[in-house]
């Protein structure tokens, strides 16, 4: 029955579409005062349709309906409600379902909350989401139908990946989208405003709020991969480089940049062609990702269905859309207005080309990084893996200039700014950060030359920006957003320096000493819990004046028969001890992995800090002054 | 630089990756250390598990797609884990022929009577030397054979799993 439901409303939902792109084509050449009511109407009827399509399938995994194949290879009577439900974006089927019904729910949003818009530019905006949106639902149905039948009907599911089995991880993909998704009403809304002309300081506040929101939710839901990646996957780091990992960073260094753009077109209305370019990307990277990850060209430790056909489909959905982009491009460019003032070299214009110049370095690393062993294999056939060596010498030396200018940049005037006499408050900053630096170093011996400005910059970078709040006017999203990010990087080179770790085979009773610490292993328990055997171990940490217990689990699944590790973590402000053990052969011996991780919880407080000044932006009216 | 000409050198550049990319997609991303380009003496005899007939191998090989062949025992426990999806394999019209590793035919028979038969043919290998002709070291361990060129495709060793099964119907297809 649902299965029914579900593909059929699809089918009406794709009816829609075709109608829309062509209504909206011929109105936007005829020259309509209003927006026909029809828009919103079929529009609804179009977004109920998804959303209908997408609960039907919801409710099939509730209810174990294994005549749906999606349900079948994907789900088990014997997973618990919560990840039932999250199964239905854990498969590739399903996830697609759902990059469809946030790509119709947003286009829904758009048109209520431009009213105020030119009548062109919303027809327009329309055609092109509804041509995206009519190619992800061709795509569904020609491809990757989620609603595909099995008979005789089977008792049994195949279950998820347990790995999968994770709050986290539940919860992430759909933000992810929600980011991903976001910038497409950027791309379409963009596109648009270069045909209708109305590109300028008016349009930017209005496509501000949608770069926001994609924004927010990208960070959110890269912040929750790598949460996931830390606490699940039992290797002990928060960021690999995997490449799955790079498609979700790509954009977001392009989202930043159009975030600091778009606020120069409100200001200033110069850098329309930025705006629009940085638009394009985006988007692009968005279904690039899609493309990498859902068509296994990648390895990668996320092995999604490897199915070349749907590869070919995305692949050249892809390249219409950037082929379309690019001619609206090169034959409207003529149709923006430089109205470009004079801008002086010290201004807050050439601090935020400088900082999108920095955020394009950082972008065509990672890039090279992900995209150039596909390359390589193709034309001549040798098999490279790049690995985070490559990105942290590529990106770390650059993060010494960034620091220095992102310590003054945010707080440069428009349009022009003078060199200020000597400012003492600096230099004694500047020399506190010193001192700092000086403690900390001392403290550590695998220190490098480079790591002393790495570290001293991104203190004082911390602190400049403390005293921003008390000092600078720029407004406090952004106050809060900056102290977020140097407080990430700081963390994250704190980390890097301090963390230590031990990897050692031990059975039940063994001591080992490791930095003034004495860990041992009191017992392994073997139980047998709902769907999966459980091996928990009893560790004791003793310290000099303290000591605590660690648990860390092995868990053996039997749907499918999957091994996985569950780390135990003691976390506390200062530092994180994560402990994880593995079964070598029957002969009592574990392979146990101790590491020390200093303010590791400060990368995830951070980087929510860096999410909730860019939230407060969207929510605050009188944001719109800075 | 005229408008024109960064036009066409973007188009350009976007042609060689779309190019590139879809050149790609067609890499084969079966990376298994132990797949082997050796060939299955074909002028093999064996006996069937259920008539006591004697055969020659390649009777067993469809000769215009590639077979899979499972190496099982009924006292192997991971065997019994598989066998699910041996079915589904079954059920998908895969021609799986068995060959039944050192066991007894009594325990084999029942083993397949209770959890279903997937297999088009069972050859018996009571000393384990069929199982050496095909390069397996143990039990349960799966391959894909071509049954033109006689050459392995693929290889499993150990059980095989869920994602294992997609990725045979998706060699099965290309290499028909």
């Amino acid at each position: 029955m649902s299965n029914y439901l579900g593909n059929y409303s699809l089918y009406i939902a794709l009816i829609a579409s075709v109608y829309l792109i062509f209504k909206s084509y011929l109105d936007a050449n005829s020259e309509n005062k209003y927006l026909d009511k029809n828009f919103i109407l079929i529009t609804s009827i179009q977004t109920i349709m998804i959303t209908v399509s997408f609960f039907s399938l919801v409710a099939a995994f509730v209810i174990s309906d294994f005549s749906n194949e999606t349900v079948f290879n994907n789900s088990h009577t014997l997973k618990p409600l919560f990840y039932k439900v999250s199964g239905t974006w854990g498969n590739h089927e399903g996830s697609l379902l759902l990059w469809l019904l946030v790509l119709s729910i947003f286009l829904f949003i758009f048109l209520l909350n431009s009213r105020s818009q030119d009548t062109k530019y919303k027809l327009l905006t329309i055609l092109f989401q509804q041509i995206i949106i009519s190619g992800f639902l061709v795509f569904i149905l020609l491809t990757s139908n989620p609603f595909k039948m099995l008979y005789p009907i089977p008792s049994e599911g195949l279950g998820l990946n347990p790995i999968l089995q994770d709050p986290a991880l539940a919860i992430h993909p759909p933000i992810l989208y929600l980011g991903y998704v976001g910038t497409s009403i950027i791309f379409s809304a963009s596109l648009a405003s270069m045909i209708s002309g109305n590109i300028g300081d008016k349009w930017a506040r209005h496509i501000k709020k949608w770069v926001l929101v994609s924004w927010v939710f990208l960070t959110i839901g890269i912040l929750l991969g790598s949460i996931w990646a830390y606490y699940e996957l039992g290797w002990g780091g928060f960021w690999f480089w995997d490449p799955v990992e790079n498609v979700s960073l790509m954009p977001w260094f392009c989202l930043t940049a159009l975030l600091h753009t778009v606020i120069v077109l409100q200001k200033r209305n110069s850098f329309k062609e930025w705006t629009i370019i940085l638009s394009i990307t985006t988007f692009s990277l968005s279904m690039s990702g899609t493309f990498l990850v859902r068509s296994g060209i990648l390895n990668s430790i996320h092995t999604f269905a490897n199915d070349p056909s749907r590869g070919l489909y995305i692949l050249s959905f892809l390249f219409i859309l950037i082929l379309m982009s690019i001619l609206i491009f090169f034959f409207n460019q003529n149709k923006i207005s430089n109205t470009a003032k004079e801008n002086f070299i010290l201004s807050k214009e050439t601090a935020i080309l400088v900082n999108n110049w920095f955020m394009m370095f950082f972008l065509s690393v990672v890039l090279v990084g992900t995209i150039y062993p596909i390359f390589l294999e193709v034309l001549n056939g040798s098999k490279i893996s790049v690995g985070p060596p490559f990105y942290h010498n590529l990106l770390i030396p650059f993060l010494i200039p960034f620091l220095i200018f992102m310590s003054f940049g945010p707080s440069l005037k428009w349009i022009k700014d003078k060199l200020k006499k000597f400012n003492y408050n600096i230099l004694i900053i500047f020399l506190v950060s010193l001192l700092i630096s000086y403690v900390i170093l001392t403290k550590t011996e695998n220190s490098f030359l480079l790591s002393i400005p790495l570290i001293v910059l991104s203190i004082y970078l911390l602190l400049v920006t403390i005293k921003d709040f008390f000092v600078s006017k720029s407004s406090i999203s952004q106050k809060i957003s900056h102290f977020g990010f140097s407080l990430l990087i700081t963390s994250i080179l704190l980390n890097g320096l301090f963390s230590n770790e031990f990897n050692s085979n031990m059975k039940v009773g063994d001591e080992r000493i490791f930095n003034d610490k004495v860990v041992k292993l009191k017992e392994v328990n073997v139980k047998d819990v709902d769907n999966y055997k459980s091996l928990k171990a009893s560790f004791e940490v003793t310290n000099k004046n303290s000591s605590f217990a660690l648990y860390p689990e092995v868990r053996i699944y039997q749907q499918p028969l999957t091994i996985t590790s569950e780390a135990d973590i003691k976390t506390t402000l200062f530092s994180d001890n994560f402990l994880v053990f593995n079964i070598l052969k029957d002969d009592g011996y574990y392979n146990v992995r101790y590491q020390y991780k200093p303010l590791m919880i400060w990368i995830w407080i951070s980087t929510i800090f860096i999410g909730f000044g860019g939230l407060l932006s969207v929510i605050r009216k009188n944001e719109q002054k800075y | 630089m005229s408008k024109n000409i960064k036009f066409l050198g973007l188009l350009l550049t976007l042609i060689i990756i779309f190019i590139i990319l879809l050149k790609g997609l067609n890499v084969s991303k079966d990376y298994s250390n132990e797949k082997l380009k050796s060939k299955i003496d074909f002028s093999l005899n064996a006996k069937k598990l259920f008539s006591d007939e004697i055969i020659n191998i390649s009777d067993l090989f469809d000769k215009n797609s590639p077979s899979v062949v499972n190496i099982w025992a009924s006292w192997c426990a991971p065997c019994r884990e598989e066998h699910q999806f041996l079915m589904k394999l079954k059920d998908m019209n895969i021609n799986i022929i068995g060959i039944n590793y050192k066991d007894s035919p009594k325990n084999a028979k029942n083993f397949l009577s209770s959890l279903g038969n997937p297999y088009s043919e069972v050859i018996t290998d009571n000393d384990g030397t069929k199982s050496i002709e095909f390069g397996a070291i143990g039990v349960p361990e799966t391959f894909i054979i071509s049954g033109k060129t006689n050459e392995i495709i693929k290889k499993y060793i150990g059980p095989l799993t869920s994602d294992n099964l997609i990725e045979i119907k998706n060699l099965l297809k290309k290499n028909v």
